[in-house]
C-alpha cells in the first residue's frame, strides 16, 4: 500500500462509504416494512423499469441507423455531426431540460409556432425524447465502433452465398454485433434508470421513478427510512446492471490493430436517400434544442403582466438584466447572479479538492501493487451510485454529526463541494492515471543519470506531460460540479442555491419573466459547459479511452 | 460460360482496369496473375456483383448480369483469409448458402455433409471455425462456396495465408476438385507458381490491362514483354540498342535479331537471354557467386547475368555461355 493514496481513501470512506452504510442502517428499522411502503416502492420500481425500457428502445430506434451512417458512410460535416451527437452526454440535466422546454414545452417554440397542433408533446414524451437526446451517442460509439471493426468481406461472402440484404443483417451482422448491442443497451438502460433531473424538471413529481420518489420522501415528506429503503433498491439494481455491463464489455473484442475505415460516399439512390434522411433527422434532433434555448432566452413570446391576450413578441435582453434584480424582496429569494457565483465557488472548491486527492491517488494507481489492484474498482463505485442517493446519504449522516455544537456540516455551504468531489473523483483519477502511466520510468532514469535532481526530474519530465492531463481533469471536475443537479437539489441550503437548483426553481414558478430567466441562466450554463467540453477535447491525450 | 466484355473501372480518379475482356469456358480454370494492386480483386468483386463496372458488360451463358444482384448470381467466391462467419460452426458455415436458399433441413444436412466430405472435413461439423488451423479454414471456405453448386467458382488469393508445404498440398486437392466438379473457375493470385500449377489458361494483368494470355507453357516460354519476363523471372532481361537493320547492340556484343516487330535504328529494346547451346550470343564471364537451389545451382556471372547449372562451378572460374535472344515488346 502506498501512503499517498491514504487521504483519498479516508475521504471516500467518510463521505461515500460511511453515508451508504448509514442508509443501509436506516433500513434495519423494520417499521419501514409496511404494505403501503412496499406498494409505493413497487410502483416506483415498475415505473422506473417501464420508462427506462421505453427510452432505451427509442434510443436504439434512432441510434442504430445513426451508428450505421457513421460507420459506413462518408459525407461532408461528418465529424461535426458526430461531435454534435456527443455533446448532450456531457450537458447538465437542467440545460437539457430547459432546451427541450424551450423547443417543445407549453411556453416553447413549437406551441408558439403551431398552437393547438398535433405536435403538442406530453411531459412523458418529452422525458423519453430527452433520454434519447442524452444517450444516442452511446449507441453510436459502441455499436458504431463494433460495426467499423466488422470485416466487410463477411457481408460480401453472405451476399455471394445467396443472402439478400435483409438476410445479411439477420444472419450475419446482428448475430456478430450481439455483445456490443447488449452492452450499449445495458449502458443506456442504466443511465435512463438513474435519470433524475430530466424527469423531475420535464415531468414533475407525478412521474415518480425511484430517484424522484427518494427525493420526494426525503425532502417533501421527510420520511428518511422510506427514502433509504428506495435507495437500497436503487443501489441493488444499478449494481446488478453495472456488473452485467462490465462482464459484457470484457467480452467485447478489443482490436489489436484498428481496421482501415470502410466508410465511403453513398453511391446508389437508396444509399443517398438513407444518408440524407438520417443526417437531416440527426442534425435537427441534436441541433434544434440547443439552438432553441439561447434564442428563446432573448425572445419574448407572450403577453406582459396585465396585458392578457395582447401578445408582444420580439427580441429582449430583459431576461438577462433581470438576473441581477431582487424583485420579490423575499428573504429566501436569491438573485440568480448570486446563484451563479455560488456555483462557480463550489466548482472551484471541487476542482481544488478533487485534484488534491486525485493526483496522489492516480499516481499510486498508475503503478499498482496488490492493494491498489483491489482499491481500483472500489474507487469507481461512486460512479454507480446515483447523486440523489449520495445526497440522501449526506442528509442522513451529517445531519447529526456536529463538528461543533453550533455547526452542522449539513447546513454548511461546504457540503456541496464535498459531494461533488465524490462524484468528480473517479473522472479525475481516470483522466490522470493514463497520463502518469504513459511517462516511461526510463525517461526519469535517463534524466537522473544526466544529473537532474528529483525535483528537476519532476519539473522537466513529469510536469510537461502531466500539466495537460491535470488541466483536462480540472475542467472535467469543474463542469461536473457546475452542472450537477441531483445531490445539489437535496443538499443546497435555500439561501445558497447553485445555478442548476436556481434554474429548477425558476422553471417551477409561474409567469413569463421567471421562465425567461430560467432560459437565460440555462443558456449561460450551457455556454460555460460547452467551453469546458471543448477544452477537454483539445486537451485529450491521443488514444485515451472515452468511456 | 463467363464472358467479360471491355470492362473498365477507375479508383479515385485513376484507371484501375481498362478494357478487360476474356472468357471462361465450362470446366476451365482461368488464372489472373498480376502484382498486388493490379485490380485483380476488384475484377472478381465485379464478377460477383459486389461492385459494378463503369463500362463494359459481364455475361454468363449469354445473359447480361448487370441487373442481377450478387445473391442471385449463384457464383461461389473464396476470399483471401477466407471470411468465415466467426459466430457459426463449421457445419453452419458450409450450410449458410443452402439456408439462404430456404432448402429443407434434410437437403441442407445431406449437401453440407457431402461438401465437407469432399474437402476432408467430416467429423469437424460442430467445431468453431475460430479454432481451426489455416488449412482447415481454407477447406471450410471452399466447402461453403461449393455447397451451393455454383455456376462459377472464384478464388481471391485463397492460399496467401498458408505456408509452402500446405500450399502445395491444398493446391493439389483444389486442382483435383475443380477437375472433378467441372465448374468453371477464375483464380486470382500474385504467386506465379500457384498460377502455373492450377491454371488451364493464364491471363497476365499489368496496369489494369491483360498483357499476355495463354497456357502456362506458352506464357512461360514466350512472356512477350520485358515487364512479364521480369515479373515471371523467366531469365536474363537486358537492354539493347538497334544499331542497324536486324542487328542489336548489347553490352555483351552485337546479335542478329529475328522478330516480327518493326524497329528504327537507335531504338532501345528489351531482350530476353535464354541459355541454349545453339544460341547466337556468346558470353565469356567470370563466376561471381553460386547459390544452392534444391536440384540445381544458380550461377551469377560478372556483368549481372545468371544461369542455372546442374554442377556447381567454382567462384572466380571463367565460363562461356551461349544465349538465345528474344526480342520483348515494351509494355
Amino acid at each position: 500500500m502506498k501512503l499517498r493514496s491514504l487521504p483519498a481513501i479516508l475521504f471516500l470512506a467518510l463521505f461515500f462509504f460511511y453515508p451508504l452504510a448509514r442508509i443501509l442502517g436506516l433500513t434495519l428499522d423494520t417499521s419501514v416494512f409496511t404494505l403501503d411502503n412496499f406498494l409505493l416502492a413497487w410502483r416506483a420500481l415498475s415505473f422506473t423499469f417501464y420508462q427506462a425500457f421505453l427510452s432505451t428502445f427509442l434510443t436504439f430506434l434512432l441510434g442504430l441507423p445513426a451508428a450505421y451512417l457513421f460507420a459506413r458512410f462518408d459525407f461532408r460535416g461528418k465529424s461535426l455531426l458526430r461531435a454534435m451527437t456527443a455533446i448532450p452526454f456531457m450537458l447538465p440535466t437542467v440545460v437539457v431540460a430547459s432546451s427541450f422546454n424551450a423547443l417543445f414545452g407549453p411556453r416553447g417554440w413549437l406551441s408558439f409556432l403551431a398552437p393547438s397542433s398535433t405536435f403538442n408533446f406530453s411531459p412523458f414524451a418529452l422525458i423519453l425524447l430527452a433520454h434519447v437526446f442524452y444517450n444516442t451517442t452511446i449507441i453510436i460509439r459502441i455499436v458504431g465502433n463494433a460495426l467499423t471493426q466488422l470485416d466487410p468481406r463477411l457481408e460480401a461472402a453472405a451476399r455471394t452465398l445467396g443472402a439478400n440484404p435483409l438476410k445479411v443483417w439477420t444472419h450475419v451482422i446482428l448475430p456478430l454485433l450481439r455483445v456490443p448491442l447488449l452492452a450499449a443497451g445495458l449502458l443506456v438502460f442504466l443511465f435512463d434508470f438513474t435519470s433524475f433531473g430530466v424527469i423531475l424538471l420535464l415531468g414533475g413529481a407525478k412521474f415518480a421513478t425511484l430517484e424522484v420518489e427518494i427525493y420526494i420522501q426525503a425532502l417533501q415528506l421527510l420520511d428518511l427510512p422510506m427514502a433509504a429503503l428506495l435507495s437500497v433498491i436503487q443501489l441493488l439494481c444499478t449494481l446488478t446492471f453495472s456488473i452485467l455491463y462490465s462482464r459484457l464489455s470484457a467480452q467485447m473484442l478489443v482490436p489489436t490493430a484498428p481496421r482501415p475505415s470502410t466508410a465511403r460516399r453513398p453511391r446508389t439512390l437508396t444509399e443517398k436517400l438513407y444518408t440524407a434522411s438520417i443526417i437531416f433527422l440527426l442534425s435537427s434532433f441534436f441541433v434544434l434544442p440547443l439552438i432553441a434555448l439561447p434564442i428563446r432566452s432573448i425572445t419574448r413570446l407572450e403577453a406582459d403582466r396585465g396585458q392578457r391576450g395582447d401578445v408582444q413578441y420580439g427580441l429582449t435582453m430583459s431576461y438577462y438584466s433581470e438576473l441581477f434584480v431582487n424583485r420579490r424582496g423575499s428573504i429566501f429569494y436569491v438573485p440568480p447572479a448570486e446563484a451563479a457565483r455560488n456555483s462557480l465557488t463550489y466548482a472551484a472548491a471541487t476542482v481544488a479538492l478533487s485534484l488534491l486527492l486525485g493526483l496522489p491517488l492516480a499516481s499510486a494507481l498508475a503503478r499498482p501493487g496488490h492493494f491498489e489492484r483491489i482499491l481500483d474498482p472500489l474507487l469507481m463505485l461512486p460512479l454507480g451510485a446515483s447523486a440523489v442517493t449520495l445526497g440522501l446519504g449526506f442528509i442522513v449522516t451529517f445531519n447529526r454529526l456536529l463538528l461543533t455544537s453550533h455547526f452542522s456540516l449539513l447546513s454548511s455551504p461546504l457540503i456541496i463541494p464535498l459531494a461533488h468531489t465524490i462524484i468528480a473523483l473517479p473522472f479525475v483519477v481516470r483522466a490522470l492515471q493514463p497520463a502518469i502511466t504513459s511517462i516511461p520510468e526510463r525517461l526519469r532514469h535517463a534524466a537522473a543519470t544526466l544529473g537532474a535532481s528529483p525535483w528537476r526530474v519532476w519539473q522537466t519530465v513529469d510536469w510537461p506531460i502531466l500539466s495537460r492531463a491535470i488541466l483536462s481533469a480540472a475542467t472535467f471536475a469543474f463542469t461536473v460540479s457546475l452542472g450537477e443537479f441531483g445531490a445539489a437539489t437535496l443538499l443546497a441550503r435555500p439561501d445558497f442555491p447553485t445555478l442548476p437548483v436556481a434554474i429548477a426553481r425558476f422553471l417551477a414558478q409561474p409567469g413569463g419573466l421567471n421562465y425567461g430567466q430560467a432560459m437565460a441562466m440555462s443558456t449561460i450554463l450551457m455556454g460555460i459547459t460547452l467551453l469546458g467540453i471543448l477544452s477537454i477535447e483539445k486537451l485529450r491525450l491521443p488514444g485515451a479511452g472515452e468511456f | 460460360m463467363l464472358e467479360l466484355r471491355h470492362l473498365s473501372k477507375t479508383y479515385e480518379g485513376k484507371p484501375l482496369l481498362s478494357n478487360v475482356s476474356f472468357t471462361v469456358a465450362d470446366g476451365e480454370t482461368v488464372c489472373l496473375l498480376g502484382a498486388s494492386g493490379s485490380g485483380k480483386s476488384t475484377l472478381l468483386r465485379m464478377i460477383a456483383g459486389l461492385e459494378s463496372p463503369e463500362s463494359g458488360a459481364i455475361c454468363f451463358d449469354g445473359v447480361d448480369l448487370a441487373q442481377t444482384p450478387p445473391h442471385l448470381r449463384d457464383f461461389g467466391l473464396v476470399f483471401q483469409d477466407y471470411a468465415l462467419f466467426p459466430h457459426l460452426t463449421v457445419f453452419d458455415n458450409a450450410a449458410f448458402g443452402l439456408k439462404m436458399r430456404d432448402q429443407s433441413k434434410s437437403q441442407i444436412q445431406e449437401r453440407a455433409a457431402e461438401v465437407l466430405k469432399l474437402v476432408n472435413l467430416t467429423g469437424f461439423e460442430s467445431r468453431k471455425v475460430t479454432e481451426l488451423s489455416g488449412g482447415e479454414q481454407q477447406r471450410v471456405a471452399l466447402a461453403r462456396a461449393l455447397a451451393i453448386r455454383p455456376r462459377l467458382l472464384m478464388f481471391d488469393e485463397p492460399l496467401g495465408a498458408l505456408d509452402r508445404t500446405l500450399k502445395d498440398q491444398v493446391l493439389d486437392e483444389l486442382r483435383h476438385i475443380l477437375h472433378e466438379t467441372h465448374i468453371p473457375a477464375v483464380y486470382v493470385t500474385h504467386d506465379q507458381e500457384e498460377a502455373f500449377t492450377i491454371a488451364d489458361r493464364i491471363l497476365l494483368l499489368h496496369n489494369g490491362r491483360i498483357i499476355r494470355e495463354g497456357t502456362p507453357a506458352e506464357v512461360w516460354s514466350h512472356p512477350g514483354s520485358a515487364w512479364a519476363a521480369k515479373f515471371l523471372n523467366v531469365g536474363n532481361v537486358v537492354e539493347g540498342v538497334i544499331s542497324e537493320k536486324r542487328k542489336v547492340e548489347t553490352s555483351f556484343g552485337v546479335v542478329d535479331l529475328r522478330c516480327e516487330h518493326i524497329h528504327a535504328v537507335g531504338e532501345q529494346v528489351g531482350l530476353l537471354l535464354k541459355p541454349s547451346s545453339t544460341g547466337p550470343l556468346k558470353v565469356n564471364a567470370r563466376v561471381e557467386d553460386v547459390l544452392f537451389q534444391r536440384d540445381q545451382f544458380k550461377v551469377e556471372l560478372a556483368g549481372g547475368l545468371f544461369i542455372h547449372l546442374k554442377e556447381a562451378p567454382k567462384v572466380g572460374e571463367p565460363i562461356q555461355i551461349h544465349f538465345d535472344v528474344e526480342c520483348l515488346s515494351n509494355v
